[in-house]
């Protein structure tokens, strides 16, 4: 009777491993077999679509892409993205979840060219992913866009880079528009503190900041920082601890949810009452906050994306179509990802190729190129043409009979947030922004 | 001197097999290979330590200190000899756990675990609180040489994958005659009565000191092996995730073959792999399910699966 039990088990285990064995293999020859058709580009779109990055950024970000590939393949974007697909080819758009650390995206990165077979790679949130990925996509010469990392890093690790691309603006850019704004709109802020979530952003962001309110608000005193965990959720002790040292301005670095609930914390604890907040990433809540905010509250958007993107046919093109989609207007991830879309449709129609543009003829097209984007004319003009340069822009929040709007909205030109080439940013802020004209 | 047993003479069959099937394989296989063994080796200290009757939730302690100590002293040493890095990381770990060891092999059960893990946590913070060494974002590790060979001109990925097979088939060798060995034995016996043992006159501190040493420089190499392949350290390494994963592994394997641990690291990381293709919203719960359903058919591990059938056959 047992024996006949334990062969019973066996046989059910061993068919049970032979039909996942015959089930991964068959999926494994379907890909590739559909790997090959090459009337198509593929593109690789790696973003967070689980884990705490992937309410506020991940998923708008993969949203927008999605909204920008459909109308590509449709032929529907106005001039100059006019003509259908990209150089002619179809674009086919494959995601890739960005969660798990710099070590397991390098694994699929790997993955994604060499399995995948595909044409390029767009993506990555995460700092460290960018720094990981960068060296590899060198190594294994693809043309790779970086759609929103922050660090300053990026191009600084990477010397003479060929094949990586960057078309958004780097953390400083963040942090000096700040200390611009503040300087520019609240020049007799005397007590200035923040809270940043511990980790590289945070702490990148605190150091830029200071350093560039150093140069710019000599007068002003910093208070306070307070470093809550990231995904910390409740931030009672850091508000009160903020309170006590009664600040007129509270910087913040944090993002997503974190700053959403610290805003909706802070304000019914009456510190924002007390002093106004200045939120780096604020504008990813600007159709979400409903009030919680108070007015007035200085929000960023990592330069002209989401709320602060300039009136063109193109932008005016996404809101609508992200809109009629989606149900909301799109935040800035969501515009982020739909310039580096654009920047690869940019350089594959640029490229001169007959058929599929190689790597070298889509690196070579969006080299030092300006390209037309949502946020307006893209001057791919620093680390020797490989990163974007554009104007940072800061703004208030006001919220009226039910509709959110950013006023006193202020611009700064590129070359007056962004390091020239051959400069580390934070010797750049310390030599009193060498270089920059801001007028 | 002893005979090459069984065993043995499979382990060396396995890996030359191995290497040679990689010179045909895809890229992204042998580099899928590299870590999968890299992992395996870290796994490889979990079970040491499961024998004992101990689950170590810190093992990502190791295999960070592995993977910084190649980070760093490709930084700031200049030292770019992948077998020196690897015995850099190897020797800072041993100073490590020969410290914690004293404090931590006091400890049993639970209060082994979350010992192990709150050390692994310290570094962690310690690491983040670190804005020299790039916080959470970490850093890239230097191009590395082996020997006379140079990972810049010749083929990268396939060289660590050779290294990693031979270090990891000088390990396997070592283990199995570990486990068999009296220190060995010694710790099943811990595991099953550690009264006993002290009766027998056997120290069990002594063992369980030894083995923890042994097991936290078998995860340092690990830890080596996979900055060494990625080409990036940063502090998840030591974060209790990847700790956690490290016993799941374990546990997939089964502790019954120093094999077993490469083979399930390998499963697993496949599955993954695979898992965010197919399903890029939807994979950890495949991975889930997959994981799942192997526990729940094969309890004692997939190593399982190799004693049935010989079992069977005799």
């Amino acid at each position: 009777m047992k024996t006949i039990q334990q062969r019973n088990i066996w046989q059910k285990t061993l068919l049970s491993t032979a039909t996942s064995v015959a089930l991964a293999s068959a999926g494994v020859m379907g890909l590739t077999a559909t790997a090959h058709a090459q009337d198509s580009f593929k593109v690789g779109f790696v973003t967070f679509l689980s884990g705490g990055a992937s309410g506020p950024f991940g998923v708008p970000a993969s949203q927008g892409a999605k909204v920008v590939v459909d109308a590509i393949n449709e032929g529907t974007l106005p001039a100059p993205y006019d003509s259908k697909g990209v150089n002619g080819l179809t674009l086919e758009m494959v995601e890739v979840d960005e969660a798990g650390g710099p070590t397991k995206q390098v694994e699929e990165y790997r993955n994604l060219v060499e399995r995948q077979n595909v044409n390029a790679v767009i993506g990555y949130i995460s700092s460290g992913d960018c720094l990981a990925v960068g060296p590899v996509a060198e190594e294994m010469k693809t043309f790779t866009i970086a759609f929103d990392c922050g660090t300053s890093r990026m191009f600084e690790e990477l010397e003479d880079p060929k094949y990586v691309f960057r078309t958004g603006l780097d953390a400083v850019a963040d942090n000096v528009g700040a200390a611009r704004y503040l300087a520019e709109t609240r020049p007799d802020a005397k007590r200035i503190a923040g809270i940043q979530q511990n980790y590289a952003w945070g702490q990148d962001s605190w150091q830029d900041f200071t350093l560039a309110m150093e140069q710019l608000m000599p007068e002003a005193e910093i208070v306070n920082n307070q470093t809550p965990q990231i995904f910390q959720g409740s931030y009672g002790t850091e508000i009160s601890a903020l309170q006590t040292r009664r600040p007129e301005i509270v910087h913040s670095s944090m993002w997503g949810g974190d700053m959403e609930s610290f805003v909706a914390q802070a304000n019914a604890r009456g510190l924002l009452a007390q002093a106004t907040a200045l939120l780096t990433t604020g504008e990813s809540g600007l159709h979400r906050f409903d009030g919680q905010a108070p007015n007035g509250t200085i929000l960023g958007g990592r330069g002209p994306f989401g709320g602060f993107m300039p009136e063109n046919d193109l932008s005016e093109w996404f809101s609508k179509a992200y809109e009629e989609e989606h149900g909301t207007p799109p935040s800035y991830p969501a515009s982020k990802a739909a310039q580096a879309i654009l920047a690869l449709k940019y350089a594959a129609d640029n490229s001169g190729a007959d058929g599929v543009p190689s790597s070298e003829e889509l690196a070579a097209a969006l080299k030092g190129a300006k390209f037309e984007s949502v946020s307006g004319t893209v001057n791919m003009g620093l680390a020797g043409g490989h990163q974007a340069v554009q104007p940072m822009l800061y703004g208030e929040y006001h919220f009226e009979d039910g509709q959110a709007e950013l006023r006193n909205v202020k611009s700064y030109a590129g070359d007056c947030v962004s390091a020239p080439d051959g400069y580390n940013a934070q010797e750049w802020i310390k030599e009193g922004f060498p270089g920059s004209s801001c007028d | 001197m002893m005979k090459a047993d069984r065993t043995e003479l499979s382990l060396i069959g396995v890996a030359i097999a191995v290497a040679i099937a990689a010179q045909f394989s895809p890229n992204w296989l042998v580099f899928t290979l590299t870590l999968a063994i890299s992992t395996g080796l870290v796994v490889m200290g979990v079970v040491m330590l499961m024998r004992a009757g101990l689950v170590s939730f810190g093992q990502g302690l190791f295999y960070c200190l592995g993977g910084y100590a190649v980070g760093l002293g490709g930084r700031f040493l200049g030292i770019t000899d992948a077998l020196v890095l690897i015995g850099l990381g190897v020797v800072a770990t041993v100073a490590i756990a020969m410290i914690l060891g004293l404090l931590v092999t006091r400890y049993r059960e639970i209060f082994f675990a979350m010992l192990s893990l709150a050390f692994s946590m310290i570094l962690y913070g310690i690491l983040v609180k670190s804005h020299g060494l790039g916080s959470t974002d970490g850093f890239g590790v230097v191009d590395w040489t082996l020997l006379w060979f140079d990972s810049e001109t010749s083929d990268g990925a396939n060289m660590a994958l050779m290294l990693a097979i031979a270090v990891a088939l000088v390990i396997a060798l070592f283990l199995n005659r570990y486990f068999k060995s009296s220190i060995g034995l010694a710790c099943e016996a811990i595991r099953e009565n550690e009264v006993r043992v002290e009766y027998m006159g056997i120290s069990r501190q002594q063992i369980l000191y030894i083995n923890y040493v042994i097991a936290a420089a078998i995860g340092s190499v690990g830890g080596s092996m996979t900055a060494l392949a990625a080409g990036h350290v940063d502090p998840t390494m030591a974060y209790w995730t990847i700790s956690g994963e490290f016993v799941f592994i374990a546990i997939l394997g089964g502790t019954g073959h120093v094999a077993a641990p490469f083979i399930a690291a390998l499963i697993f990381t496949l599955v993954r792999t695979y898992a965010v293709e197919l399903a890029p919203n939807a994979w950890q719960m495949i991975l889930g399910i997959v994981l799942l359903l192997i526990i729940l058919f094969l309890p004692k591990g997939i190593w399982s699966l190799f004693t049935r059938k010989k079992g069977a056959a005799s």
